[in-house]
């Protein structure tokens, strides 16, 4: 209460987990592009950064909903098989008419989010672990393609593949879908009552609860968007690839890789803490990393081997920090 | 509809409540007035904090049925009850530590304009409400995880405040608090009761009771034992219907001036980032007593003994060996223990049994199978000798009340049978029996050969329990007092008005 104690306390470094990614964005620029200098080649050229905001753009999108998921406590491992079901929703329904075009991204819209309200009502109402539960749903889906489908079906409409490969002077139309999306979520989060409930859930849900927060709603919600932007990521897929793909989730590691972006966007696993622009630079570190092993034409088992060390590493070092401030805190209350 | 000051704002009637089977509330009645300050006493566990929860909406009664301003209500959720005008104050923190004072005051209630969150409304109500109970000081779009525990509190009270509520519950508002705040907080409940917002005051420490309310309320084990004007009360009587019992001796004889043994723990020169270098003996046989205001180091120093943030410069010895703490661990290790002021967060795994909790720090340094009966026999002795009331030793501890937490931890720490021993606010939220038990026992310790260290804000227990006290003042010892000091003595090396050894009389 003395203003004292406030004035030290106010004099303490500001120090948000969520800056580290920037740097070690511009990093991976500099270590990454003399390597493939000195391999002969060049990371930045106008072809290979198009394909690399290509790349980051379908992992981003689903990285975007993944983000509010774990902000909010929760988790989805549904996303990969989300994404491989839509594509396929998609280029079903339009086989290849134009006319159908917008009744095929309608109906992506509802598979998804019926998918993401499933996970909400399991995770909210049954109360099972958020991991199982969309662990569960992810292979009942997964069931489903199996089953139904050898190999790629259904097929899009030239119009719709406009938006898997034109750009927007050079940046690709899909990439400026990404940052819609992150752009609509971080308003959402900032500026929204349901943003700031969702946050308060994550940080803790008894609080959340005792404040008046629907802490289930919220949840259900937020369940919701983030299988749609899985969605959506499938609605690119399916424009890329000019067909619907029932392993192309999966095969992606869409599930795992969307955390890892989020985590290394500086968002605390355990929730209430982090942010979309954190979010945005874990996915180009990641696309960065990945372009850079293209070029080399390094194994992709050391190029997993890498990621995993970036990963675990980034994890170390928010940990440290976040253990830091949190014991000078304490030691301020002392 | 004006209600005249006949009608209580709020009453409760044949309240009922069971959890699994156990009853906690029985057939309990309460009426709160405008302008009232209600005390509810009683022991932990007596079911206080579950009639307030119920009031809040937290809980749905078995039984019983709620008025306000005499129209009957159902409160569904917290929600309810926030719309209904009911604020409360829980006995735990409430707050989350990520986000703003802002969005903390605001949460489940932001100011809205044009469908989106208005923030600089938030902000700008949140500055008034601060100012208004006089807390300019705090910025409103600090991170409530940088305020001291006070302001805290402080922001815990302006949540409840934005409210409107014309009920107010506290629940153990001052618990956290050092004394010179709780003078704050009286005027702040003061200044409440003028504007006509009826006050529900949860407290263990009978002065608060006293000062503030104008009638009060016992529990005993879920029952109502009495309800009485304040004026009528005194304190004795109080003790005997939340007791049961007559309570006559308040502290424990102190040790023979001249008897503490060998030298158990001595610092010499021994600072870090937030003490300057400290001198301090602590005998064998004795307690001292350690005194000061919230952030003055008391804590820190508790802390750097245990290891946690140890000591960078100078010298630890333990019983004359000089030693190196630098964990949690190898202080344990050494015989050292330790009593967390803040028990939700460091002290206990709520998911876990009370038997659990209270074995943690042995299993943890002495992770052997075959001593186990011993062990929990002399476990669940002592969470006897403390009183804990539970269900079971099987309990999750989460379930139990505030002061009955507490009591596992000391349980714990006293189960290692340590030499030395460190206790922040050993009686913090503990209920008057229990806390002579508690003080007993610590001197029985030290009996028994210990060294104790024992902080206190609570000046009469840290006078009645301290065979020396040392009081600390910005990191640093400010002076040392001997047993049975005057208060004064104590707040004026503490706040800097006497600088010397040689305090006042
Ligand atoms: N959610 C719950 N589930 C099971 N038991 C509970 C729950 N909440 C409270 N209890 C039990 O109800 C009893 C009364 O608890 P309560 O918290 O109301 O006590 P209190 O009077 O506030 O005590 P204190 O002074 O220690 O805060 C305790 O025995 C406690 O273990
Ligand atoms: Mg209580």
């Amino acid at each position: 209460m003395s203003t004292d104690t406030l004035r030290t306390r106010l004099r303490l470094p500001q120090l948000d987990a969520t800056n580290g990614v920037w740097p070690a964005l511009a990093l991976a620029l500099i270590v990454g592009g003399s390597l493939v200098a000195i391999d002969g080649g060049s990371l930045f050229t106008e072809s290979s950064m198009i394909s690399l905001l290509q790349r980051a753009a379908g992992l981003g999108i689903v990285a975007v909903g993944q983000t509010i998921a774990i902000l909010a406590g929760s988790l989805d491992l549904s996303v990969a098989y989300v994404i491989s079901l839509t594509s396929l929703v998609a280029a079903e329904t339009m086989a290849g008419s134009d006319g159908m075009v917008l009744p095929a991204i309608l109906a992506v819209l509802a598979v998804s989010a019926a998918i993401g309200l499933l996970n909400g009502l399991l995770i909210t109402k049954l109360r099972i672990n958020a991991f199982i539960a969309t662990l569960g749903v992810g292979l009942l889906v997964k069931g489903y393609l199996e089953q139904g489908y050898a190999g790629p079906a259904g097929s899009v409409p030239t119009s719709f593949q406009h938006l898997g490969y034109d750009r927007v002077g050079p940046v690709p139309l899909s990439f400026l879908l990404f940052a819609a999306v992150a752009a609509a979520v971080w308003f959402t989060l900032r500026s929204t009552r349901y943003g700031h409930h969702l946050i308060a859930t994550g940080g803790d849900l008894d609080v959340a609860r005792l404040s008046g927060v629907r802490t289930d709603r919220v949840l259900i919600r937020t369940h919701v968007i983030c299988s749609l932007c899985a969605g959506i990521a499938g609605l690119y897929l399916a424009s890329r690839l000019g067909a619907g793909a029932p392993r192309v989730g999966a095969e992606g590691g869409y599930d795992l890789e969307s955390i890892a972006a989020v985590v290394l966007g500086g968002t605390v696993l355990a929730g209430g803490r982090g942010g979309v622009t954190g979010t945005v630079g874990g996915v180009l570190l990641l696309a960065v990393i990945d372009g850079v092993f293209n070029q080399l034409e390094v194994d992709s088992f050391f190029k997993q081997m890498v990621r995993g060390v970036v990963i675990v590493a980034a994890v170390a070092v928010y940990a440290l920090r976040l253990r830091r401030t949190s014991d000078r805190r304490k030691a301020a209350v002392a | 509809m004006q209600p005249d000051s006949d009608q209580p704002l709020l009453r409760m009637r044949g309240v009922g409540k069971s959890f699994f089977g156990v009853r906690v509330l029985d057939d309990v009645d309460l009426d709160l007035h405008p302008g009232q300050v209600h005390a509810l006493v009683g022991e932990n566990g007596a079911g206080k904090s579950t009639l307030m929860k119920i009031a809040s909406g937290v809980y749905q009664p078995d039984s019983g049925s709620l008025e306000l301003s005499g129209r009957p209500v159902t409160l569904p959720d917290p929600r309810a009850a926030q719309t209904a005008g009911i604020g409360i104050i829980h006995q735990e923190f409430n707050l989350l530590p990520e986000r703003t004072v802002a969005e903390n005051v605001f949460l489940g209630r932001e100011p809205m304009r044009r469908g989106l969150v208005d923030r600089r409304a938030m902000q700008a109500r949140t500055a008034e409400l601060l100012a208004g109970i006089g807390e300019a000081a705090i910025a409103p779009q600090t991170r409530v995880g940088r305020l001291s525990v006070a302001q805290q509190q402080v922001v815990e009270i302006v949540k409840a405040l934005a409210l409107d509520a014309r009920v107010l519950i506290m629940d153990e508002p001052t618990a956290s608090l050092a004394e010179h705040e709780v003078e704050l907080l009286y005027a702040l409940v003061r200044r409440l009761q003028q504007r006509g917002i009826g006050i529900l005051y949860v407290s263990h420490r009978l002065t608060e009771v006293f000062d503030l309310s104008g009638r009060i309320t016992v529990l005993k084990d879920g029952r109502r034992v009495t309800t009485l004007d304040t004026a009528e009360a005194t304190a004795d009587t109080l003790v005997r219907h939340m007791v049961g019992r007559e309570l006559s001796h308040y502290f424990p004889e102190r040790a023979v001036p001249g008897s503490a043994g060998a030298s158990r723990l001595q610092l010499s020169a021994a600072g870090n980032g937030r003490l300057r270098p400290v001198d301090l003996e602590l005998r064998s046989g004795e307690v001292l007593g350690v005194g000061g205001l919230q952030g003055s180091g008391r804590s820190a120093l508790a802390r750097a003994v245990f290891g946690i943030d140890g000591f960078r410069t100078g010298q630890l010895l333990l019983d004359g060996v000089p030693v190196r703490v630098r964990s949690p661990r190898q202080a344990v290790r050494a015989g050292i223990a330790y009593v967390t002021e803040d028990r939700k967060g460091e002290g206990l795994v709520l998911s876990q049994s009370v038997l659990d909790n209270a074995l943690l720090a042995q299993r943890a340094v002495n992770p052997r199978w075959f001593a186990r009966n011993a062990r929990t026999t002399t476990v669940r002795e002592l969470l006897d000798a403390v009183e804990v009331h539970a269900a079971g030793t099987d309990q999750e501890i989460r379930y139990l009340s505030g002061g009955n937490q507490q009591k596992v931890i000391l349980a714990r720490w006293l189960a290692m049978k340590p030499r030395v021993l460190l206790f922040d606010e050993p009686t913090r939220g503990i209920d008057v029996g229990a806390k002579a038990a508690i003080h007993d026992l610590i001197r029985k310790l030290a009996a028994d050969g210990a060294a104790v260290l024992m902080i206190s804000s609570e000046l009469p227990e840290l006078i009645g329990m301290s065979d020396r006290i040392v009081v600390m003042r910005d990191g640093a010892i400010a002076g040392e007092l001997p047993a049975g000091s005057s208060e004064e003595a104590v707040m004026s090396l503490a706040t800097g008005a006497a600088t010397s050894t040689e305090a006042p009389e």
